[in-house]
């Protein structure tokens, strides 16, 4: 229970919280203290990072996970294109072979901004929630989003011109994303419109994909060039107010993403690929207060950590099922 | 970047807090640009759906997903863009270019919706409110010139489809495919979709009486209870009497008229004004 309010803690913006060293378990302490004693093993390792670094292997968990996302998405465009009815709607909200679903964020402005909430709404929200809180919450994020897609093109062009100093990576702090909840949540109460809708690239995309393109994609345009050029991530980030939404849903669920310390040789390569390094805190050396660590709720379970890392120290998981196989 | 002086770890996260400060209000700024359209009241004249709210509660409710814009087979229904602020993605009807026919006969727009923007409350097309036709000039009307119309109504590239069913019940059809022969124009009072159902009811109304005996059962607004438009003969200023199209209380705005009408500008056209400040989404 003290690691989910610490894994929500951090989602809303907190720093990881260092646990002293004498407070850690024996076990841990003792494979912190001679975990770099074996030379060979860790010489193994950085030849295999330098082979990796010549040789770019295709990241084949992203792309499965591009795949995911384009086929979801192209599922809309297709189900109304061909009229098939199997997929009506937009990521706001739609209708899987007639049964209802809703983005809790969507549902969450609609039921301040309305306040009057229909059974149809009631079953969306419900059957989403249980959906993803299932599949790991911000497992949307990075399997369904259309904007996340689109940033992570811009972030390999935002590393890009980062490298030949062309761009800066302005760092702000976690907490505007709670921020930016709280204030979309009393803008929707107190004026009675859906503001963050206005704004929402999500919906913006998904809508642009299905009915055809606007002028609200200069938005989203505008929001990629100032991630490309001022801040890596930014929007999902620092200010995103679904992807919060959908870590609290994830922050219990059995989905994530396991850190086993013994196999951990603290490369940092999973930080270097992770979206939301914060989560990773407990790979840097000392920091792991057990031996298994689950990922935190802000993690979106792309797994590119999970391709990344050198020693399989991080693995998905999906807790209990694993023990019931 | 490399040049500048080194930050102590407390100016550090100061100007990092600043700088989420600056984000959080520039995010939430943007976002209020949407209420410009809103206030500017642009967005009122715009013709919503079957079954709209009160503007206001209807901006509220929809989840600006598009399923009416889907089920819709006369693809009546548009999107609005980020030009229409707060009601971006947020459905409307363009009468001149694609009226709702209720060539659906079941309201599916209404049945579509998952957040009750459109009121489910309604099922049948004469309880609907979208608005109210107006014959804004009565001296271009070919019927008050006392002219017949043959023809396309709206010209061989005209998109919009009508449902015609004495050609096909279940499928519309294009207004392109489909000349007319009139000898005095009353293209608006034909294809009223609200006139063309009562003339239906009684029809069936007396076939089921003919063949089993029997007074056909029906739900309150299944067969609309008023009528909507008819010519009327009218004495003018000079003496002379000319039909003219007038709207009647069973009106409903659904803007077949608008459509239809050959006259550019349309002659009748839909004012969803006092609508839309009214409504409930529905008729009392």
């Amino acid at each position: 229970m003290s690691r989910v309010i610490e894994s929500l803690r951090v989602l809303l913006g907190g720093e990881p919280k260092r646990v002293p060293k004498k407070d850690l378990p024996p076990e841990v302490r003792e494979l912190h203290a001679h975990k770099f004693s074996d030379k060979e093993r860790i010489a193994a390792i950085h030849a295999e990072l330098a082979h990796k670094a010549q040789h770019k292997m295709p990241e084949k968990k992203r792309r499965l996970r591009w795949a995911v996302l384009i086929a979801v998405n192209m599922l809309f465009v297709v189900s109304y294109y061909f009229d098939i009815q199997l997929l009506e709607g937009a990521l706001t909200a739609s209708r899987f072979a007639g049964f209802h679903m809703a983005d809790l964020n969507s549902a969450l402005q609609v039921m301040l901004a309305f306040k009057h909430v229909v059974i149809n709404l009631v079953i969306g929200t419900t059957t989403i929630f249980i959906l993803w809180w299932l599949l790991g919450g911000r497992t949307f994020c990075s399997w369904v989003c259309p904007y996340h897609l689109v940033a992570e093109w811009a972030e390999m062009l935002h590393e890009k011109l980062r490298a030949k100093g062309l761009a800066m990576d302005i760092q702000f702090d976690r907490r505007s994303r709670t921020w930016i909840w709280l204030l979309f949540a009393v803008l929707a109460l107190a004026t009675g419109y859906t503001v963050f809708e206005t704004i929402s690239p999500t919906g913006i995309l998904s809508r642009a994909l299905i009915y055809g393109p606007g002028v609200a994609l200069i938005w989203v345009a505008f929001l990629l060039l100032f991630e490309i050029f001022f801040s890596k991530r930014a929007w999902c980030r620092y200010a995103c107010p679904i992807g919060l939404t959908y870590g609290v849903v994830g922050s219990t669920s059995s989905f994530t993403v396991h850190y086993h310390l013994p196999n951990c040789f603290h490369e940092g390569e999973c930080r270097k690929v992770c979206l939301v390094p914060h989560v990773l805190d407990t790979v840097i050396k000392g920091r792991a207060v057990a031996m298994d660590v689950d990922i935190g709720a802000d993690c979106t379970r792309c797994l590119r950590c999970v391709d990344a890392c050198p020693t399989g120290a991080l693995t998905f998981k999906y807790k209990g099922l694993g023990d019931l196989l | 970047m490399s040049k500048k002086p080194r930050l102590t770890p407390q100016q550090r996260a100061r100007r990092k807090f600043l700088n989420s400060i600056v984000l959080t209000a520039g995010v939430a700024g943007v976002s209020l640009l949407g209420f410009v359209p809103v206030a500017a009241k642009k967005l009122d004249e715009r013709l919503r759906p079957p079954g709209a709210l009160h503007e206001s509660d209807f901006l509220a409710a929809c989840i600006k997903c598009g399923q009416c814009v889907q089920v819709c087979p006369v693809e009546a229904i548009k999107l609005a863009d980020l030009t229409d602020g707060f009601g971006v993605g947020v459905p409307h009807i363009e009468a001149r270019e694609q009226a709702c026919d209720f060539s659906c006969d079941g309201l599916q727009c209404v049945l579509a919706c998952p957040t009750g923007a459109l009121i489910h409350e309604i099922a049948f097309p004469s309880q609907v409110d979208m608005g109210v036709a107006k014959v804004v000039a009565p001296a271009k009307c070919l019927a008050v010139q006392g002219k017949g119309f043959k023809g396309l109504a709206r010209g061989p590239d005209f998109k919009g489809k009508l449902r015609y069913a004495q050609i096909d019940r279940w499928h519309p059809i294009g207004v392109a495919d489909h000349p007319y022969d009139l000898e005095l124009c009353d293209l608006c009072v034909r294809q009223c979709p609200i006139e063309i159902q009562i003339v239906d009811c009684a029809k069936d109304d007396e076939k089921k009486r003919e063949s089993m005996g029997l007074v056909a059962k029906r739900q309150p607004g299944e067969c609309p209870p008023k009528h909507a438009i008819e010519l009327q003969s009218i004495e003018s200023e000079d003496g002379v009497r000319r039909m003219q199209p007038v709207i009647l209380e069973g009106c409903v705005g659904c803007g077949v008229c608008e459509m239809i009408c050959p006259v550019e500008p349309a002659v009748i056209v839909i004012d969803s004004t006092e609508s839309r400040e009214k409504s409930r989404g529905m008729r009392a």
